[in-house]
């Protein structure tokens, strides 16, 4: 789940959601969805609330193709 | 004097009201661009200002009313100073004057800088570089933004700040160029060009923060405009004010007013995320929490099903039948018993109210005749010699009739 966007995350929230609606299933995979919708829940939270705007800088290197490095300038 | 008969003669206001109408319903004059030099600016106390704007061959009367003024911000008005006046055209009656009803001012350096801009546009237009089917939609989540703008600016400090309250989690890739001056068109196209060789980007604003026109002016330019056509990456222009219309906005992708609404419509607002998050959590717990009261209710009707084929159960039913049964027999026997016990109690108080023992305690005698035991009752039933006993309450005397 760590490599996953918040889009893709919220996305499979909502599948979880979706999935749970529609309730026909054995319990043992309604227990699936709802812990997997859980825990996408709250990666998508962390992922907001945690988030830290990663700021870098375009610079051309001496092999003339562009390449990125921290931005300090603020 | 033939005239003042026919129909066809006018009075000034109808004829005044006639031209107004021909300049009013006229397109061209309803949006025009003007440029002259400015002379006789006055300011009344009411606000307005008055001037005209002239050439070296003609001249035109402007108002320039004070809502209109502050609304567009406009520069302070000097005589002798050039400028690109925008607004309509119409007929003041009172003077029968042409005038022009100004709505915006644009200083121009030289006058030639506007007329640049009007010819780009309208080869750019041309070519359909402004085409609305040109306009890339922008990523609702975009992961990198490539910011084309100066380092120093305050514009990318008010960029940074949005982005990092409404959507901290992208990444953001400066590609850092000036952004005025003679060689700020080609550094700001080649830092477009260069986010694109770089290409891991999803939206790059381009833009800077307010200025005169002369300080926005590199965003005029074709090599910009070029530079925004070609890139492969949509492109969002966020250049000086509410106000400024740059080519670059024509060409762009999306058009911001500034570059803080740039950076506004770059990406979305992680607090209406963050309420749609937990939505969807709370609607998991519900659907899983009336899920396992379903399945509970379940699993209770089917133990009572199970419960009532156990031979067990039906074992236990008889065993409570039985003790019930016997417990009810015990009872009425009791029953029957006490009340025997009852009955015989009453017999023996009867009989012991019948009993000659009694009758004796009273100072009654029974006599017998030793001989055959028999009751004596009469004088007849004995003579003298016969050996009686008599009966007393406590025990016999034994005697002799005589």
């Amino acid at each position: 789940m760590e490599t996953l966007t918040f889009e893709e995350a919220f996305a499979q929230l909502e599948a979880a959601v979706a999935a749970l609606q529609d309730g026909q299933m054995p319990l043992e995979q309604a227990l699936h969805h709802y812990e997997e919708g859980m825990k996408l829940a709250q990666y998508c939270n962390d992922l907001l609330q945690k988030a830290e705007l990663r700021v870098q800088q375009l610079r051309v290197n001496d092999e003339g193709v562009p390449v990125v490095m921290p931005f300090e300038a603020e | 004097m033939l005239f003042l008969d026919a129909p066809s003669v006018l009075s000034v206001s109808q004829l005044s009201r006639y031209l107004k109408e021909l300049l009013e319903t006229n397109d061209t004059l309803q949006d025009v661009w003007v440029q002259g030099e400015i002379s006789g600016s006055r300011i009344y106390p009411s606000g307005h200002c008055y001037f005209t704007l002239k050439d070296a061959e003609a001249q035109l009367h402007c108002v320039f009313f004070k809502y209109a003024r502050l609304r567009s911000a406009a520069p302070e008005l000097r005589d002798g100073m050039a400028i690109a006046a925008n607004g309509r055209i119409s007929l003041y009656e009172r003077d029968g004057k042409l005038q022009m009803y100004v709505d915006s001012i644009e200083p121009l350096g030289d006058g030639v800088l506007f007329l640049r801009f009007e010819q780009l546009k309208a080869r750019l237009a041309a070519e359909g570089l402004f085409e609305i089917e040109r306009k890339r939609p922008l990523p609702t989540f975009p992961l990198v933004i490539g910011i084309v703008t100066s380092p120093q600016a305050a514009a990318l400090r008010d960029m940074l700040r949005v982005l990092r309250t409404r959507y901290p989690l992208v990444q953001v890739i400066l590609s850092p160029t000036l952004v005025q001056g003679a060689e700020a068109p080609a550094a700001i196209a080649n830092a477009l060009d260069l986010l694109n060789e770089y290409g891991e980007v999803d939206v790059i604003i381009v833009g800077r923060g307010g200025g005169s026109i002369e300080e926005l002016w590199a965003f005029n330019e074709e090599v910009v405009a070029r530079a925004i056509a070609r890139s492969r990456i949509p492109v969002i222009s966020g250049v000086g004010h509410e106000t400024d219309f740059t080519i670059a906005d024509f060409v762009a992708d999306h058009r911001a007013s500034t570059p803080t609404a740039a950076a506004t419509a770059a990406v979305p607002d992680i607090s209406e995320w963050l309420a749609d998050v937990r939505t969807h959590r709370q609607a998991l717990t519900v659907l899983m929490e009336d899920l396992l009261v379903g399945l509970a209710d379940e699993l209770a009707r089917t133990e009572r099903d199970l419960q009532r084929q156990n031979p067990q159960y039906q074992l236990d039913r008889l065993h409570q039948q039985l003790d019930d049964t016997t417990a009810l027999l015990q009872t009425r026997l009791q029953h029957i018993l006490s009340l025997r016990g009852e009955r015989l109690h009453g017999v023996a108080l009867q009989l012991h109210s019948l009993s000659p023992l009694l009758t004796i305690a009273r100072g009654y005698a029974v006599v017998r005749r030793d001989i055959d035991a028999v009751v004596v009752t009469s004088t007849q039933q004995v003579q003298a010699g016969d050996a009686i006993t008599i009966q007393v309450t406590d025990g016999h005397i034994h005697a002799s009739v005589q």
